[in-house]
């Protein structure tokens, strides 16, 4: 009962849990031994939910979205489960891994606006998803495709160009309604509006979030730009060198963040809007393949303390309601001020 | 009937660069047809870069803002119209002036995982620019102790720095490295084009932070290009938003953030993450308006997604003029306190 | 302090380089290649000393067609020449015709492809097309008729190759160097003002140098096996012993004289040589890998 609480953020009930991910780890096999890039990570997603993963580059954000779908290369070493309909996915057998994929998960991967066919027609490319997973007629298949457009807000009669004939953003859109063709339950989407304008951008997420209402699909949304996430996310969870820093409602991880590095990150975004800030640039890299002992984040936190550089945190439950994995979150407020030595 | 673009009256503070009705177009042929098509990246741009001053210079892709930047560092060539540094025509230059040229302005690029020799050590790199304009008398050891200074200067430890490979070295620490080979011939004009997109949230602050402080130690002036108006606020004294190849609107920074004039400023804003506004966006326009590949519209070339467009935007091009103080927009119905924009909509020209 | 750290560094630096060097040994292959290449090498070099007879003495040391034995560990030929000093002698030649060819067509091929890319519009049409006419030119014609106009000589010979080579290797060095030219480091050697010379040289060129020597070495192969081809029809100097001249005289008088020694012996040198060149190819190009002088 209680890590079910911990991987959720909340108190909420937990019957609507679409996708539950317990003790993720996974370590890709180098020339040159193991290297770690998830560790030990577990979230859930509720009915209808759009949850946030940010983090930067070799947080293993986008290797825990790939696993989800057990997309991971032949080098990868995968632990933990992923329980989806009362099935855990990582022990799935080819033919149920079939079903389940573009069924009931489905992914949008990075750069897949521009990774779509540039010969194929783009409702074609469409219907190759729908046919690839059942018998439906070309007729039938043609009618979904056009649906499947409209709902993203691309006439139908689009289906026949191609995808050097769509802009940016339609591209975008194309491919989040190849996702949606066999009406799964969630999707993944990692980066989606990283190559888009700011106005495009904005469209798109209008766009999830109609989807979110209108369908009832849950999203799990990668991605490094925290103001992207409080746009379109219900829930956050922030990653940093492999694992949940913290995780919560999106107003209390992103408007009162409890862990240094959310903090931090919060911190260091230029904001139009507002005052006119003066802002503090978080010293060092994040670090990639070696990580740093006791709290990975210790090197680079302005409150770190001994115990920081030799034990690992464990998430829990911070004053906001938020999940936090900070030695600061589990102490109270006025031992932070004896205890915090620089 | 076309507009006529004036001249920006600058009377204040010593002109760095000055752009006089700058065009960049490029010429494209469509393989099959043998129709060219031509792509007006940078259409009739006039604007002043004064000493000191950190211009941001706002646009989204296919706003012609790299395009201009090129343009001025002389990798471009202009179709027509003049750039003047210091007052000096610099399209037409001889070697040696030409010489002088690169040494008094620079250029960091944007992708740091791209802008760096991979078979040059972070040594070399730096201290190029000074070998090629034979700035290093002496031997090894002035070169290195130059490059350390250097170095240093950017936030690196040369001991551990100074011989290694790009690929060695992190995107925020290429970039860094990038800034050193920039200040190596002691310029007085930066031109960053897009220097912090490709790094990460966490480290873009500290090259922001580093171009601040360097450029009140060493008395530069930047143009810094940006499609994210957030940076552009954080790091300029003063904003200028490009649009399909021309500036609509310049003001001082909290001006135009607080009180823009024109309509794509005010899309722009709106469409930033946060923002609680609606996109304030014509009926049936085209949100994903694709600069590279369409041909301007008549007039004003906003018109096509501007709510408050008229017969008037679609005749008449509008000039960037001076609205308020130091403010100038480029709109025949600018955003206003005084003028609520709704009185305006069928207003005939 | 500081400048004790720096030399440090440097030391580690010239290290990091060697160690690159003899990173390209690791790979089987490598190793396999250079180890015949050593050998033909050492052998070749010291032939005079290594040979146990010269394979122009006259009058020949052995009867005709003696087979493999003690004296003449490969037998001998239709003169009694002992087989393995030709090989041995015929190794100088055939190798050195290989490295000159390889050599030159790189070196004019890469001058070529060079500048053609960087400059592009005009002086790309012109050399382009030049060079399509010299690709499209058929070598045994050529060589028939310089062989006819120079006389049959080593020299015509590498001549040939050299000229039928050379645009194979403009074209690639060509297409690496318009897509280099685009990347950004180009552009910042350009702000920075060099001279076109110096970003074709220092810029250019070391980014280039590593596919261009994987092609060089594939070139001696080819050059190798082209000149033996061209010995082998009678287009070479056929008084000269190298392994192609030595097939041309065992076409004629080794199959019905059952001397098959004298056929494989040439053969399967060649075999190794271009061999060994084509094995050590894959891993030549690590050397200018920067990722490789890392530590």
């Amino acid at each position: 009962m209680s890590t079910r609480i911990i991987a959720n953020g909340t108190d909420r009930q937990h019957d609507d849990t679409v996708i539950e991910i317990k003790s993720l780890s996974v370590s890709y096999k180098t020339e040159s031994g193991y290297v770690k890039a998830v560790d030990n990570v577990s979230f859930s997603i509720n009915k209808g939910e759009i949850l946030g993963l940010a983090g930067e580059s070799a947080c293993g954000k986008t290797t825990t979205a790939l696993s989800i779908m057990r997309l991971l290369g032949k080098n990868a070493v995968v632990d933990g489960s992923i329980i989806f309909d009362d099935r855990d996915v990582l022990q799935m057998p080819e033919e149920e891994l079939r079903n389940f994929r573009w069924k009931r998960v489905s992914l949008i991967p990075q750069g897949s606006m521009n990774s779509l066919d540039p010969v194929i027609p783009v409702g074609k490319q469409i219907i190759e998803a729908i046919q690839a997973h059942g018998r439906v007629s070309k007729n039938e298949a043609w009618q979904t495709a056009g649906k499947l457009l409209s709902s993203v807000s691309i006439h139908p009669s689009r289906a026949r160009n191609y995808p050097h004939e769509f802009s940016g953003g339609m591209k975008q859109r194309a491919v989040i309604a190849m996702a949606l063709a066999l009406n799964p339950a969630l999707v993944i989407a990692d980066e989606p509006t990283t190559a888009l304008d700011v106005v495009v951008q904005k469209q798109l997420l209008l766009e999830l979030k109609k989807l979110q209402r209108n369908l009832g699909i849950s999203f799990l949304f990668v991605s490094h730009d925290l103001s992207v996430i409080g746009e379109v996310a219900d829930r956050v969870a922030v990653m940093y060198a492999g694992k949940i820093v913290e995780i919560g409602v999106k107003e209390d991880v992103l408007q009162h963040p409890s862990h240094p590095y959310t903090q931090a990150l919060v911190n260091s975004v230029p904001k139009v809007y507002g005052n006119r800030q003066v802002l503090h640039s978080i010293p060092g890299n994040p670090p990639t393949g070696i990580w740093p002992q006791g709290c990975r984040f210790h090197p680079r936190c302005q409150y770190a303390f001994d115990l920081c550089k030799e034990k690992e945190p464990e998430l829990e439950i911070s004053p906001t309601g938020a999940y936090a994995a900070c030695h600061l979150v589990s102490k109270d407020l006025t031992k932070n001020q004896t205890d915090t030595k620089q | 009937m076309l507009g006529i673009r004036d001249g920006i009256q600058e009377q204040d503070s010593r002109k760095v660069l000055e752009l006089r009705k700058l065009k960049v177009y490029f010429h494209r042929r469509e393989r099959l047809l043998g129709r060219k098509t031509v792509i007006h990246a940078v259409d009739d741009v006039t604007l002043t870069l004064n000493q000191g001053e950190t211009l941001s210079l706002v646009g989204e892709s296919g706003s012609g803002k790299s395009t201009l930047a090129r343009a001025v560092m002389k990798l471009d060539k202009p179709t027509s119209g003049t750039i003047l540094f210091h007052n000096k025509e610099i399209l037409k230059q001889k070697k040696r002036e030409l010489k002088e040229f690169r040494r008094r302005v620079q250029m960091i690029f944007q992708d740091p995982y791209e802008s760096l020799n991979p078979q040059s050590t972070v040594f070399t790199t730096i201290i190029e620019p000074r070998i090629i304009h034979g700035l290093v008398s002496g031997g090894k050891d002035e070169r290195k102790a130059m490059a350390s200074r250097l170095l240093t200067m950017v936030g690196l430890d040369p001991s551990t720095k100074l011989y290694r490979y790009p690929h060695e070295l992190s995107g925020g620490e290429r970039q860094r490295v990038a800034i050193a080979r920039a200040l190596s011939l002691e310029p007085e004009l930066l031109i960053a084009d897009e220097p912090v997109s490709m790094l990460d949230v966490s480290i873009r602050l500290g090259i922001l932070h580093l171009l601040q402080t360097l450029k009140e130690q060493l008395k530069l002036t930047y143009l810094f290009i940006t499609h994210d108006l957030g940076v552009a606020r954080y790091i300029g004294t003063r904003i200028a938003v490009m649009y399909f190849g021309q500036v609509v609107e310049i003001a001082e920074t909290e001006e135009l953030i607080n009180h823009p004039m024109h309509h794509y400023t005010n899309l722009l804003l709106s469409s930033i993450p946060g923002s609680e506004r609606e996109q304030p966006l014509a009926a049936g326009a085209d949100v994903d308006y694709s600069h590279s590949a369409a041909e301007p519209p008549s007039g004003c070339r906003f018109r096509t997604r501007c709510p408050n467009a008229t017969k008037k935007c679609a005749l008449v091009e509008p000039i960037l003029i001076e609205i308020t103080s130091g403010h100038y927009a480029a709109c025949h119905y600018p955003l206003n306190e005084s003028r609520p924009t709704d009185s305006i909509s069928q207003l005939e020209g | 302090m500081q400048s004790v750290k720096i030399v440090d560094e440097r030391r580690k630096f010239s290290l990091r380089r060697a160690s690159a060097v003899s990173g390209i040994l690791h790979s089987r292959r490598a190793q396999v290649g250079f180890g015949i290449i050593t050998i033909f090498g050492v052998l070749a070099l010291a032939a005079p000393i290594v040979a146990p007879f010269s394979p122009y003495m006259f009058p020949a040391p052995g009867r005709p067609y003696s087979p493999p034995g003690a004296t003449f560990l490969l037998g001998t030929d239709n003169l009694g020449e002992d087989v393995l000093s030709e090989v041995i002698y015929g190794g100088r030649v055939s190798i050195m015709v290989g490295l000159i060819v390889a050599f030159l067509s790189t070196g004019f091929g890469t001058l070529v492809g060079i500048i053609s890319g960087y400059y592009m519009k005009t002086i790309d049409e012109v050399l382009m097309r030049a060079t399509d006419i010299v690709l499209i030119l058929p070598p045994l014609p050529l060589m028939i008729i310089l062989a006819a106009y120079l006389g049959p000589s080593i020299q015509t010979v590498i001549l040939v190759l050299t000229v039928t080579a050379w645009p194979s290797v403009a074209r690639v060095v060509r297409s690496q160097t318009l897509s280099l030219r685009e990347r950004p480091f180009v552009d910042s050697a350009r702000v920075a003002g060099a001279s076109d010379f110096r970003i074709i040289g220092r810029v250019l060129f070391p980014n280039l140098a590593s596919i261009i020597a994987a092609n060089a070495v594939l070139m001696v192969t080819a050059a190798i096996v082209g000149e033996a081809a061209l010995d082998f029809i009678g287009l070479g100097d056929i008084s000269v012993v190298s392994w192609g001249t030595m097939l041309y005289w065992a076409q004629s008088y080794a199959i019905f004289n059952g001397a098959w020694w004298w056929v494989i012996a040439p053969g399967v040198c060649i075999v190794l040589v271009g061999l060994a060149f084509v094995l050590i190819s894959v891993s030549i190009e690590n050397i200018f890998n920067p990722r490789l002088r890392s530590v």
